[in-house]
């Protein structure tokens, strides 16, 4: 199945991408081929197969006991965000 | 020349002061310095911190004691996060994220006493397999820099073929560490699925994703995988299981092993491709091995399995880059919702936007099912197929790519003929299982990759079964013209 424009505007919304105008038809075809690549697994006969999340079996989740185990480095993390003030992320104004 | 020496014998020189590690530390900044601009394997260059570690390791080493990795130099791939150390990922993305902690593998390398040299270059967030996608542009290929290395670790194979390094770290999530071993010549071993912690490595897709080794000999990667590998309560998917002694595996005989010849890898292989492969088998039935041919009917569908799989966790993965936390944010946002989509659109490039909408799409209402769910299931069929195989035989052989290297540009325009480089390698991410590549020969004067796959937790045996291979030929000892 190929994928039209409008497809591509959608899914690029949804993951939250900004795709230029002249970015917009390889991605429009490239998509598409992905697309039609994938199709091939309707071939395959899965029936009642329990689908595989995870490569090994028998893992679960640890648990770990309820202590402190960071420090605060809170200056430390925030030296890589574009733009603090008073220990806080900034963003653009949300709520007018 | 210091350079062609292996781990073993670097550690004896330092060890007898015949060598000093800054020494050996000075010997490959320089090597770096004169060989990397026609290569473009290093993204960054750490030579200040790198002489500081050196200086350490002689003080250590001068103390008497005595460590496999201690005062010897590495590349980490930069997907690896380096506390005070930038840690691209080979993305504008990142361009400017100095990591604030070090990763698992790079804590315990630097436990060991191992000099960092630099980061390697890689495809943008490891998606790629030609190391064309990296936003510092191609790693060239030492054997013919109209080449590609192969990818996502490009940067760390090729530095590793070119002997900038005695070894090098890598990430292997569709074989990203076993391809462009192959293509450059090396040795790379991926580890089960959960042996090696992924603590620190940046995730792409987080139920395939596994941290290895790239070196020129499989008893060199044996030592550096026994530093790396273990149990990590930092990463949820950590298995607890006690690491093996791999260096004192490799000797092992390899007589009654029975190797298995995937009939899926075979058909429609290029002759001059599977002519190496059978003259490697000759080297096994040599030393006691026997083959048996074995089918996994559903192992043709891995590639597409493979292509939601990791696309639908990669869109999941890399939501985190918002433009708030960290990474690049776009100029002038107008609004939150702007900034997301610019800081996004401008700080990833096209193959890692792609493959996020592929995952958005097949994780989207009304696809979910007839893609994810559906290629969840599959990936059940064919993990099903390698445990059967695997109680027929101890380890598969097959080759690790359809092809030498290619040209750069060659294949970057069309997405689906780069995915199917990795026809043979994907099969393992998806059943978890350890693989490995070695070179076994040449095809028009490029290097040939040997496979090896074996069950969950069996890389002593791999380990061991290619040591036994390079023991009889010579095929690892060569170097690319220039970096002899």
């Amino acid at each position: 199945m190929n994928l039209t424009r409008q497809d591509v505007e959608k899914i690029a919304h949804l993951a939250r991408l900004s795709i230029t105008e002249q970015e917009m038809p390889a991605y429009v075809t490239g998509l598409s081929s992905i697309v039609n690549f994938v199709d091939e697994l309707s071939r395959a006969e899965t029936g009642a197969v329990e689908p595989m999340a995870h490569p090994l079996d028998g893992q679960h989740q640890r648990l770990r006991a309820d202590v402190v185990s960071e420090t605060d480095q809170h200056e430390k993390y925030q030296a890589n965000a574009p733009s603090v003030q008073a220990g806080l992320y900034v963003v653009p104004r949300v709520i007018e | 020349m210091l350079h062609n020496l292996s781990i073993g014998e670097l550690a004896e020189q330092l060890a007898s002061r015949r060598i000093s590690s800054v020494e050996l530390t000075r010997h490959f900044l320089a090597r770096i310095e004169r060989l990397n601009p026609a290569l473009n394997a290093l993204i960054t260059l750490t030579a200040k911190e790198a002489l500081a570690d050196a200086a350490a390791a002689d003080r250590r080493l001068a103390g008497g004691e005595v460590a496999p990795l201690l005062g010897i130099p590495l590349i980490h791939k930069d997907i690896f996060c380096t506390d005070g150390v930038r840690t691209s990922c080979g993305s504008r993305m990142l361009d400017n994220f100095v990591a604030p902690y070090d990763a698992t593998v790079v804590a315990r390398l630097k436990a060991a006493g191992a000099v960092m040299l630099g980061k390697a270059n890689m495809d943008e967030f490891a998606m790629g397999s030609s190391n064309e996608t990296s936003y510092y542009g191609p790693v060239k290929n030492p054997w013919d820099t109209a080449k590609v290395p192969g990818g996502s670790s490009g940067g760390s194979a090729a530095a590793t073929a070119a002997r900038l390094a005695p070894y090098a770290t890598g990430t292997d999530t569709g074989g990203s560490i076993r391809q462009p071993a192959a293509l450059t010549g090396v040795t790379g071993v991926k580890p089960t699925y959960g042996r090696v912690s992924r603590f620190g490595m940046v995730a792409f897709a987080s139920s395939l994703d596994q941290a290895g080794v790239f070196a020129r000999t499989a008893a060199d990667a044996a030592t550096v995988l026994k530093a790396i590998a273990g149990f990590d309560p930092l990463d949820s998917t950590s298995v607890d299981t006690p690491v093996p002694d791999y260096p004192s595996m490799l000797a092992a005989p390899l007589k009654g092993l029975k190797i298995g010849l995937l009939r899926e890898f075979f058909d429609g292989l290029e002759a001059r491709n599977a002519a190496l492969i059978h003259e490697a088998l000759k080297i096994y039935t040599s030393l006691g091995a026997s083959t048996v041919e074995v089918s996994l009917p559903h192992l043709p569908l891995s590639v597409p399995t493979y292509y939601v799989v990791a696309p639908a966790e990669c869109s999941s993965n890399l939501s985190r880059f918002d433009g708030v936390r960290f990474g690049y944010r776009c100029d002038q946002p107008k609004d939150l919702a702007d900034l997301y989509k610019r800081s996004r659109g401008e700080g990833f490039g096209p193959e890692v936007k792609r493959r996020i909408m592929t995952g958005t799409y097949v994780l989207s209402a009304g696809y979910f099912d007839a893609y994810y769910l559906k290629a969840q299931k599959v990936r059940r069929l064919i993990t099903d197929d390698f445990r059967a195989a695997f109680l027929k035989v101890d380890l598969l052989i097959g080759p690790t790519t359809p092809t030498p290297a290619f040209d750069i540009g060659a294949k970057i325009a069309d997405p689906v003929t780069m995915y199917l480089n990795d026809i043979y390698t994907i099969g393992a991410n998806l059943a978890g299982l350890p693989g490995l590549s070695m070179p076994c020969g040449f095809i028009d004067g490029l290097p040939m990759g040997l496979q090896l796959i074996g069950p969950h937790f069996s890389e002593g045996k791999l380990l061991n079964a290619a040591h036994q291979f390079q023991r009889l030929t010579e095929w690892h000892q060569h170097a690319p013209r220039g970096y002899e």
